[in-house]
């Protein structure tokens, strides 16, 4: 009937258009309001979240049916291969985490012997990244874990050789994180070699970072590895972000300008580990007291 | 009566559906960014084409949505799609007589109106994008109209002799 109605010749004027798109507005503003002030609106984005899943799903499968179907078809050779490759490659880190282990423990004496906190070791979980395009003006991506695999805001992102990113947005199935490569993120870093604290910016490249508040006469050099300090309270310490690229110090300006290449491979991974950090550590030094 | 009305609506809801998941789709970075808004193209259509049952009401939803999926504030493409669709509205007679090119052409600036939106509330809001990045999208979107109006038409068709 409704369409009936619409095919006839005289559809004439939509009742009330302008009210409602008024209303509407109105509602836009006010949603934007609070979104932007503070997190109310979680639920509400959760809830839509959810709903949206299947969607996300539809457009992952493709992806994942090729590589799938890639995995099923590489020849019995390739496959042998890989698996030498796997093996070496598992005996050699095997017998790092051996020397990790002992020098865990004498890390833990030495800092038992200075009256230091103790280091605790992180939990991590692996998480798969979905093709899914989440917004184009933003260095984002989608991964297939949420709060119900205990993903929480703000949680830190790495791959086998740094970090990635860290999660902004924790859905119920699925988060959202940002790549340390976002212009809207910033990382407190050290320089390895000499303990130098300084930010690690993004810059909207996917392999550059900008290091922006480097004072000139600052013992920094090209190839020093920037590791996370822990500062921000986001990250644990200690994980590798990335290694300087070029360092340019110009007398006439009070820092230098030093670029640096992120560690891990921001373009092209598929699986993370998601790092659960230890519980706070004061808490627990209080709580040892 | 309610299940008829249901069968008549499916379709427009299966083509937001598609919209989605195309704007959802990964593309290879140097096509990215000109991805076009599918999901401001099919509000224009069927605003056009049905103004009585697709109009700012519907374009509000899909922007609520769109707006969880990209993780940018809630309400912002809410508010832009509502726009577009409200000037689709207030011209769709115009609009369906027009032919194709000069239709075209109106779909341009309704496009850039819509990206003009979503940028400018993100300079008011502080979220730091690039503005030489908006413009592929309303320039793609123009290019490809005339075939979504072509596929869409089909359907538009089919929905109609279902009544």
């Amino acid at each position: 009937m409704v369409a009936s109605r619409e095919n006839s010749s005289s559809p004439g004027r939509i009742p009330a258009l302008g009210l409602r798109l008024l209303g509407l507005i109105v509602i836009s503003i006010l949603l934007m309001y609070f979104d932007q002030r503070d997190n109310h609106l979680d639920t509400v984005r959760k809830a839509i979240g959810v709903a949206v899943h299947p969607v996300r799903v539809v457009v992952d499968a493709p992806v994942r049916f090729w590589s799938w179907l890639g995995e099923s078809t590489t020849s019995r050779t390739d496959m042998i291969l890989e698996l030498d490759r796997l093996k070496a490659e598992q005996l050699l880190t095997n017998a790092r985490l051996q020397k990790l282990s002992s020098l865990e423990a004498e890390n833990a004496r030495l800092r038992a012997m200075m009256d230091a906190r103790a280091q605790v070791r992180d939990r991590t979980r692996v998480a798969e990244i979905m093709s899914v395009d989440a917004n184009p003006y933003s260095h984002s991506l989608v991964i297939d874990v949420g709060t119900q695999d205990g993903v929480s805001d703000g949680q830190a992102l790495v791959d086998a050789a740094g970090v990635v990113g860290q999660v902004i947005e924790a859905g119920l199935l699925t988060s959202q994180a940002m790549l340390i490569s976002d212009p809207d993120h910033a990382l407190p870093v050290e320089v390895n070699r000499n303990g130098l604290r300084t930010i690690v910016v993004g810059t909207g490249e996917i392999d550059q970072l900008l290091l922006p508040f480097v004072v000139n006469n600052a013992d920094i050099i090209v190839g020093d590895l920037l590791v996370t300090s822990g500062l921000g309270g986001a990250f644990p310490a200690g994980y590798p972000v990335a290694v300087v690229q070029s360092v340019s110090r110009n007398p006439h300006e009070p820092y230098a300008v030093v670029s640096a290449k992120p560690s891990a491979s921001l373009g092209q991974v598929r699986e993370v580990l998601l790092i659960f950090s230890a519980p706070s550590p004061d808490t627990e030094a209080e709580s040892v007291d | 009566m309610i299940r008829d009305r249901a069968s008549r609506r499916l379709p427009v809801i299966i083509t937001f559906l598609v919209g989605l998941v195309l704007t959802m789709m990964p593309l290879p970075d140097s096509v990215d960014p000109l991805r076009p808004d599918w999901l401001a193209m099919l509000v224009i259509f069927w605003a056009m084409q049905l103004p009585r049952t697709w109009s700012v009401g519907t374009a509000w939803i899909v922007g609520i949505v769109l707006d969880v999926t990209q993780g940018t504030l809630l309400g912002q493409h809410a508010l832009a799609l509502c726009f577009v669709a409200f000037i689709t509205v207030r011209f769709h007679l115009l609009m369906r007589v027009f032919p194709m090119p000069q239709l075209t052409a109106t779909v341009l600036p309704i496009l850039a109106v819509y990206q003009f939106l979503l940028f400018w509330i993100n300079g008011v809001a502080g979220v730091d994008t690039p503005p030489i990045t908006y413009w592929g999208p309303v320039i793609s979107g123009t290019v490809l109209w005339p075939f979504v109006v072509i596929i869409l038409s089909g359907m538009r068709y089919r929905t109609r002799a279902g009544d």
